[in-house]
């Protein structure tokens, strides 16, 4: 199934995902890896509103406002935070490389979607800067406000009812029939 | 400077072959729409002179040096210098930090980076080969000092399948057996330099790690490695070292030769 949403997600929103489904996003996007996430677990007040957001995993590479290369970075850095960033109201995580282990934390609240790794350019033409908060931690570790404009296709890789396509990749053997 | 510049623009074009070989085998949609993504990402970072990733890496470099030249004083700070001029003209995201105090030199250069691997070769030409190094694929990277009584294949395939999903996958695979520990290291990331692996237990091994089925980005599919290659040296009798130093598909490299009259990139 397609999706195309828009920030901010609702909780019915986030539940019609199913693993394997396609996403497109438009709105507001936030990028946090893990300078961002240390300051989410520590209970810091961030000055941005996570109520409904989306959360990057993604130190852009932007000159002069504009973002030239923004793929996801792996997201398996920052998955043990994941339970406070779902408690702060965040309902999709997009990034790489999964964060399996923290599945649990996402149940019926947020889902987790891909997009292709070192795919930089290809992200950076649906995606612009709005603004950067937390300058002082530098290009990578900064918290960049990005607006999205029918970004995507994402993949649902891991959804809000325990759909994991990761975990049904390290179950799949060869000979075995995939979709 | 220029070495470095076309490495994170434009792709090898065997690499981008290779993909395109890949995808075209694939069974599984999910894999394959990730492979496609791929390519169209090659192609526009090759249209618009921009990097193919945000992670423009650590600035890695290979000299092979010829043994009759004389080295100038400055080749290291040369080197340096088209790294800061690289990080601002391309540019480049500022990637070295300190291990300690993370703080970052804000041009990639600073105590260790760039990064030099030297090789003497015969004749009077110096070749530059620009290889940034990603962080995603570094950090999936690992070395073991196995038991002789090991098999070091069957362990490299189910670390690498276990691992390549966070490395973005399709991944290559540079493999160090043997030597010292410092050395099987060194072996792997040669490896890597001197890809694809051509030979028979080249072929075995990239076999064996694509049966498993972590595919692309670890979403499943047929294509966890596009390549592999094993270097090997004498070890100790009571040793076996065994390096891996993955690779993401965005296998970067440009190289530059430089003679007496000018130089140029090949």
């Amino acid at each position: 199934m397609e999706h195309r949403l828009k920030t901010p997600i609702s909780g019915e929103e986030v539940a019609a995902l199913r693993a394997g489904d396609l996403v497109w996003i438009s709105g507001t996007v936030y990028t946090a890896r893990d300078r961002v996430h240390a300051l989410l677990a520590s209970g810091e007040k961030l000055p941005i509103d996570l109520a409904g957001a989306v959360i990057y995993h993604c130190g852009p590479l932007i000159r002069d406002g504009t973002v030239l290369s923004a793929g996801p970075t792996t997201s398996g850095r920052v998955g043990r935070f994941t339970r406070e960033v779902v408690g702060r109201g965040v309902r999709l995580i997009v990034g790489k490389g999964g964060i399996s282990e923290e599945a649990e934390a996402l149940r019926g609240r947020a889902a987790y979607l891909a997009y292709p790794g070192g795919c930089g350019a290809l992200a950076a033409r649906q995606l612009s800067v709005k603004r950067l908060h937390l300058p002082e931690l530098g290009m990578a570790e900064g918290l960049w406000e990005l607006e999205a404009e029918g970004w995507g296709p994402m993949i649902v890789a891991i959804d809000a009812s325990g759909g994991d396509l990761y975990r049904e990749a390290r179950c799949y053997r060869v000979g075995a029939s995939k979709p | 400077m220029a070495a470095l510049a076309r490495a994170e623009t434009v792709l090898p074009l065997w690499v981008e072959e290779a993909i395109r070989e890949a995808a075209a085998k694939e069974r599984s949609a999910i894999a394959r729409s990730q492979l496609s993504a791929i390519l169209e990402n090659v192609e526009i970072a090759a249209a618009g002179g921009v990097p193919l990733c945000q992670d423009t890496g650590l600035p890695v470099f290979r000299l092979e040096i010829g043994r009759n030249l004389s080295i100038p004083p400055f080749l290291e700070k040369a080197i340096a210098e088209g790294v800061r001029r690289a990080t601002e003209e391309v540019p480049l995201r500022p990637n070295a930090v300190d291990p300690l105090t993370r703080k970052n030199s804000g041009d990639n250069t600073g105590p260790g980076m760039p990064d030099l691997i030297i090789d003497l070769v015969p004749g009077d030409c110096l070749r530059i080969t620009a290889f940034p190094k990603g962080a995603g694929s570094e950090n999936g990277s690992f070395l073991a000092m196995l038991n002789p009584a090991d098999d070091p294949l069957d362990f490299v395939a189910v670390e690498v399948a276990k691992r390549a999903g966070r490395a973005c996958a399709p991944v290559f695979v540079g493999v160090g057996i043997g030597g010292t520990f410092d050395l099987a290291a060194r072996l792997a990331k040669k490896a890597l330099l001197r890809m694809p692996g051509t030979s028979e237990l080249d072929r075995k091994l990239l076999t064996e790690i694509n049966r498993i089925g972590t595919g692309p980005m670890g979403l499943g599919g047929d294509t966890t490695a596009l390549g592999v290659r094993i270097e090997t040296a004498l070890c100790h009798t009571a040793s076996l070292p065994v390096a891996v130093n993955l690779q993401c598909w965005a296998n970067r490299s440009a190289s530059a030769t430089v003679r007496d009259d000018g130089w140029n990139i090949d």
